[in-house]
């Protein structure tokens, strides 16, 4: 299938050190890729490169065969490159059911109307209703943000992103900081998204990224140094050079 | 299913007339509260006009302040140009009718908030600040300096405006001023519920607590304010026209930065992110200080401070935002 987001050869230096360097990677639609790294291997430059919160020194970032390397992050929103929160971030004093209403409103641009409620727009309501039923909070639509569960925030980040209709959606450890009670409504919510979307997490508990990707990306130092499936990625040399460092010399020495 | 979005589409439609219920609520109490003052205070209509303008000025600020989170000190700078556009267009341009002056006032506003919206919105927290008063204080030396149309420090006189819809003449004891005054605040008030309760009312409220999320939903954050800011001048330039026209004169003062605390303050008083919060502050901080500046002539500032002081500590939303609360931890006690 052809590649429906494409970076190529992308490059960030901070002074004189590379962040990001020559990083290549391809998605199709459906793809279910995880990105890994120890702490430090550019992952969040990454994100912020592709999303357009930082622009690269070289390299190009391609979305649905459109060049978007020069775009700002809301034109890449528009044009279906959506991200979540490694931290929740979410409206507090506004309810689920004004979230994913405002989410709907804004992807079909209608978000600066002035002269009309949310409430009395039918296909809206519905939409919403049936997106946070789906994520099995429902119950919680009319309740402030401030006042529900965390885990029931991260779900509703999960409700947020796919209300944008994505065709790439960047998970940034969608499960942080949320109990192990509620960990497994996340993953079966990150299990029924889209086939047809692509969707590339970032995560640190491999539990996780075992179970979800097809295809393991490790970053060390920015640079890719393994891309391939989740089997391998262990059994990877390299790999666990980054991961263990000094101490897998010591215990292959000993 | 069938069931579920039968009970869904009710609790819309419920929720709607609960709206209008509340909306038509509001309406009322301001007919009510404006007829009180009509027949109670018949020779003082003059200052309820003057907390009329005041009003429209509070509820500008609470636009940009209390719905998006942008801090201002500046905003007398919009009333100033709306007072300051319709005095020009009567004194200068023999515009007389009070719609027309109406208009250009609120044109005057809101291009005055465009142009503060795009300083101010450059920077945040006190920079943003400071940078809007920058602007009162340079908005008020350019009146002060271009005398020849403002007529400096002595104010703009000879405003004359007409009757209004060529009915209702301007009267020595302030009738006609303070009913146009009413209707307008009314139009406003309407406007604006619909306005704050609007998809775009919700995205300057979702700017306020997280702008990067809005910009993640790949809304505009900039331009959002920027027009929110051109409505809130057009409101303050309403309050400036209805100043203008009312008192016929336009004084420095419409647009010193003395003016601008003094609307924050009220605003504060009142409760921010409110209609409601705007109006009660404007109305009761005003009617205080009259009230106190009569009662002691020598120390009412002091005990304005003291009101201010009592409030902050002991109802930190405002006099509003304090008994809504109240209501809804009642009204949940009830559930």
């Amino acid at each position: 299938m052809s590649a429906i987001f494409d970076v190529r050869n992308l490059k960030k230096m901070f002074g004189g050190l590379a962040v990001t360097n020559d990083v290549s990677l391809s998605m199709a639609p459906g793809d279910r890729v995880a990105l890994i790294g120890p702490n430090g291997a550019g992952k969040t430059t990454f994100v912020n490169l592709v999303t357009g919160n930082i622009l690269p020194n070289s390299g190009t970032v391609t979305l649905g065969g459109e060049d978007v390397t020069r775009l700002g992050p809301t034109e890449r929103v528009r044009r279906g490159l959506v991200r979540s929160f490694q931290v929740t971030r979410l409206f507090s004093e506004m309810t689920p059911e004004e979230h994913v209403a405002l989410a709907i409103l804004q992807r079909e641009g209608r978000s600066g109307k002035m002269f009309a409620s949310h409430r009395a727009m039918p296909d809206v309501m519905n939409e919403a209703q049936a997106l946070l039923a789906k994520l099995g909070i429902a119950q919680l639509a009319h309740h402030r943000v401030s006042e529900i569960a965390y885990g029931q925030q991260r779900l509703l980040e999960l409700a947020l992103a796919l209300a944008l209709k994505p065709k790439v959606l960047l998970l940034d450890e969608p499960a942080a900081g949320v109990p192990q009670s509620d960990t497994a409504r996340i993953e079966q919510a990150i299990a029924d998204l889209p086939s047809d979307l692509a969707v590339l997490m970032i995560e640190h508990d491999m539990d996780l990224v075992f179970r979800f990707a097809r295809r393991v990306i490790v970053l060390a130092a920015g640079e890719i140094i393994f891309d391939g499936s989740p089997d391998a990625v262990t059994k990877d040399a390299r790999v666990r050079q980054a991961y263990l460092g000094s101490y897998a010399d010591a215990r292959s020495v000993a | 299913m069938a069931l579920l979005a039968n009970s869904d589409t009710i609790s819309t439609a419920g929720d709607r007339r609960a709206r209008l219920t509340r909306d038509a609520i509001g309406v009322l109490v301001i007919l009510v509260l404006a007829a009180v003052g009509y027949f109670l205070f018949p020779n003082n209509l003059a200052l309820l006009t003057r907390i009329i303008a005041i009003a429209l000025l509070v509820l500008s600020l609470d636009l940009v302040t209390g719905y998006c989170g942008v801090a201002t000190l500046g905003h007398a700078a919009l009333f100033g140009a709306g007072a300051y556009g319709a005095g020009i267009a009567a004194a200068h341009f023999g515009i007389t009718d009070p719609i027309a002056m109406l208009a250009v006032g609120i044109v005057a506003g809101a291009l005055a908030g465009l142009v503060s919206g795009v300083v101010v919105l450059r920077a945040h927290g006190l920079p943003q600040l400071v940078l809007s008063i920058a602007i009162v204080h340079l908005a008020h030396e350019a009146a002060n300096k271009a005398s020849g149309w403002t007529g400096g420090s002595d104010g703009l006189a000879g405003i004359m405006p007409d009757a209004v819809f060529g009915l209702w003449q301007f009267d020595l004891w302030g009738r006609t001023a303070y009913v146009f005054g009413i209707v307008l605040l009314l139009v406003a008030f309407v406007i604006l519920r619909q306005i704050v309760r609007s998809p775009f009312g919700m995205l300057c409220r979702g700017i306020k607590q997280d702008p990067v999320r809005v910009r993640a939903m790949g809304a505009s954050v900039h331009g959002t304010l920027i027009k929110m800011y051109a409505i809130s001048g057009a409101v303050a330039g309403a309050g400036g026209a209805l100043n203008a026209i009312s008192t016929q004169v336009v004084g420095l003062d419409s647009l010193s930065f003395t003016m601008s605390a003094e609307a924050l303050v009220m605003l504060v008083l009142g409760g921010t992110g409110s209609l409601y919060g705007a109006l009660i502050g404007t109305i009761s901080f005003l009617w205080f200080e009259d009230v106190v500046s009569a009662a002691n002539p020598f120390h009412w500032l002091t005990i304005v401070g003291a009101l201010l002081i009592a409030v902050v500590l002991f109802a930190p939303k405002g006099l509003y935002g304090s008994f809504a609360a109240y209501l809804e931890r009642r009204g949940r006690k009830g559930r």
